[in-house]
């Protein structure tokens, strides 16, 4: 048999396949495809017309979007003094966010690609929403570095086009790093949103009408299921996963180099890298618990995550808590064995003036997770894992704002000591950030999948019964 | 490609017993640089844009106190912290020796002023504006700098600019003594004095060489171009 006669008769079965889906769909023969049935329309469920409920939520994210958007209007038509800084500390909030964002940019890819790798099949349904955090976030987390500018009109100087001056950006700048570093993960982690999406958006076209069927066509790129679309698919999703990770990685450490690179007392360290790694998969993975709690219940997804996932999650946010713990320790007890003046200075200006954020930062990063997270039923309690994820990036978002304001307000010259609070522009800038991240969310998951359906039902393909002698065991077949 | 060398390297010494605190300086700098006009509550929120400024030290208990004062300026690092974070090279290092700053190449990410380990970097965070009569006072030799932009001291750069195109004509080297900023101009008791400290025979080169000669944070290996001369302590108030 030739390639062509192989295809076209794979085709031929593929879509014999799905005449019996609508067959089957009306008449309900036999268990095994009622069940596929099942889950494509439980996992879909999401693309159904919204509701009322969904318009006023999206309406009230809009307008704190639009209320950032007037906030960042004010800023940029008087000028950075709307904003909280001054001199010494040339960077506050718009940069903890940006740090803030990028952390949490970490999770879904991170998340994602390693269980993949590791072939956790728990990982399934939290797949999808895991990767499009990753894109939502890292997009939002590209606009800080922007808004603070303080000509931010100018903002194209940073980026190495040809022109007729021959001014280049300079490449020994963290920031220059910073954006080529950023650019790279968003085009990575959309890649990998996108390929993962590609068997679903099939399914979706097949289950769709009118402009939605036809933006499904066109954005599965005609894809038709046949044995070699999928192994070239499971080819190329693990390749993606373990590129990305490097990519992963290499952007935090990039957004540390912004600070451990400077002579500032307290950034200039060489922990730093690792340690923010640490502190972005801490919160990127608090995010995905969050996440898979807010969809579990938005969608009724009660079957597909079920307690066992959150157990697993939470073994993972206890063993990143420890190392955060770890990380955090080394970096305080040398600064405190060295005593070195001027570090010393900065971190008893933060301990004395952040005494209560300080505090609240390690209750909620490393001893109440660590805590809790050792018992099995905190683990598989829903609600205590939603207080300790939202927790655990509460102090994430006070961990980069210690990091950042207290080494700047009390550097090398006491003579020009200082002190930030944020204004309301800043404040307004980074809850509009929240809210857009979650619109951005909330419009994806009504127009996408949020579900990985084909990951699911290839999962339940795989699901067997295997008896030995009386015994039967619950199997997951793999392949070699 | 040319090699960047140059025959200068523009340096500073401050004597500090002979400076008074007056702030003349501070005020001749204002004046030479186009430097924006800041209100009280512009200072109080630590936004002021001196380039200049004279630190004040009360060392001692009382009845024995002295006062310290401490002019400090952008020490024009030879290898500065400040150069090689900008993005844009809107900070650069001139074959002078001086730290260059091109305003309207700053995009305004105020790095540099967080690497700035002296804190003399001011970011134009208001507007600002000269008032009548001050604004006949601008100086059309330097950019008026508009809100956003990073600034500071330039050692006068436009002076040591007309300086060497005038030494040029002559076919000759500037001669010492012969450029000052503002602020060495002004000093009434001679603290302050600039040069070239790539001649050896120069007068800031010679003082620089002096016992009592510090560099601010010299253990963060900046080599700063302005050098102190260590003041004896005297000032009873």
């Amino acid at each position: 048999m030739s390639e062509k006669q192989f295809h076209e008769s794979n085709e031929l079965k593929v879509s014999g396949e799905f005449n019996e889906t609508h067959r089957t769909q009306r008449t309900l023969q036999t268990p095994k495809t009622l069940q596929t049935n099942k889950i494509n329309d439980d996992l879909l469920s999401s693309l159904r017309p919204p509701t009322l409920r969904w318009y006023l939520l999206a309406l009230l994210l809009g307008a704190v979007v639009a209320w950032g958007l007037a906030a960042f209007t004010w800023q940029l038509t008087h000028g950075m003094y709307v904003t909280g800084k001054n001199r010494p500390v040339m960077w506050g909030f718009y940069i903890t966010g940006f740090v803030f964002w990028v952390g949490l940019s970490h999770s879904g890819t991170m998340v994602s690609s390693i269980l993949r790798l590791s072939m956790a099949n728990w990982r399934r349904p939290i797949l999808r929403a895991a990767e499009a955090m990753t894109v939502f976030c890292i997009t939002v987390a590209g606009m800080f570095p922007l808004i603070h500018l303080g000509r931010n009109w100018t903002f194209f100087y940073m980026i190495p086009y040809p022109n007729q001056r021959g001014l280049w950006p300079n490449f020994r700048s963290a920031l220059l790093w910073d954006m080529t570093a950023i650019t790279v993960y968003i085009i990575g982690s959309s890649l990998f949103l996108y390929l993962g999406l590609l068997p679903d958006l099939a399914v979706a076209r097949e289950r769709s009408s009118g402009w939605r069927r036809k933006m499904y066509a066109f954005l599965a790129m005609g894809w038709r299921g046949t044995a070699h679309e999928w192994s070239v698919y499971h080819r190329a999703s693990t390749l993606m996963a373990a590129l990305i990770i490097p990519v992963a990685v290499s952007v935090h450490s990039i957004v540390a180099w912004d600070f451990a690179v400077t002579v500032v007392p307290g950034w200039h360290s060489t922990i730093f890298p690792p340690y923010f790694v640490i502190g972005a998969i801490l919160s990127g993975v608090a995010a995905v618990i969050t996440l898979m709690i807010v969809i579990r219940k938005a969608f009724h997804l009660e079957e597909y995550l079920t307690p066992l996932h959150f157990d697993n999650m939470g073994k993972l946010l206890l063993v990143i808590s420890l190392l955060w713990t770890y990380a955090y320790f080394v970096e305080v007890q040398t600064t405190w064995y060295a005593h070195e003046p001027i570090e010393w200075e900065v971190f008893s200006f933060m301990s004395g003036t952040y005494t209560t954020q300080l505090l609240i930062m390690l209750l909620s990063n490393s001893l109440l997770p660590i805590v809790c997270l050792c018992f099995r039923r905190l683990r598989r309690s829903i609600g205590v894992m939603l207080v300790l994820s939202l927790l655990v990036n509460v102090g994430m978002f006070i961990e980069r704002f210690l990091i950042i304001v207290p080494s700047l307000s009390h550097k090398n010259m006491p003579f020009v000591w200082g002190s930030y609070s944020p204004s309301w522009v800043e404040i307004s800038v980074n809850l509009a950030a929240l809210a857009g991240f979650v619109l951005l969310f909330t419009l994806f998951a009504k127009f996408f999948p949020i579900v990985a359906v084909s990951d699911v039902r290839e999962l339940e393909a795989r699901r067997g019964r295997v008896t030995m002698g009386r015994a039967g065991v619950p199997s997951i077949a793999e392949e070699d | 490609m040319e090699k960047m060398t140059s025959p200068y390297k523009w340096g500073m010494v401050i004597d500090l017993d002979r400076c008074t605190g007056c702030g003349a300086c501070v005020v001749a700098c204002q004046a030479e640089n186009n430097v924006g006009i800041c209100d009280k509550k512009e200072i109080s929120e630590g936004r002021g844009m001196h380039w200049l400024r004279i630190e004040r030290f009360w060392v001692g208990e009382y009845p024995d106190v002295r006062v310290r004062f401490l002019p400090v300026m952008c020490q024009h690092c030879h290898d500065a912290p400040c150069e090689p974070v900008c993005p844009v090279y809107a900070s650069y290092h001139n074959p002078d020796g001086l730290n260059g700053q091109v305003y309207n190449r700053c995009v305004g990410t105020r790095y540099c002023g967080n690497n700035c380990p002296y804190a003399v970097r001011v970011f134009n965070f208001y507007p600002h504006q000269w008032p009548e009569p001050l604004d006949s006072q601008l100086s059309p030799d330097i950019t008026v700098r508009t809100r956003g932009v990073m600034e500071k001291c330039s050692f006068c750069i436009q002076r040591i600019r007309r300086a060497k195109e005038e030494a040029k004509e002559e076919r000759r080297l500037v001669r010492d003594g012969e450029v000052q900023p503002a602020c060495a101009q002004t000093c009434p008791s001679e603290a302050m004095t600039f040069g070239n400290l790539a001649d050896p025979r120069s007068r800031v080169a010679r003082l620089s060489r002096s016992p009592r000669r510090f560099q601010l944070l010299e253990n963060l290996g900046t080599h700063p171009s302005v050098y102190y001369l260590k003041g004896g302590g005297r000032e009873h108030v």
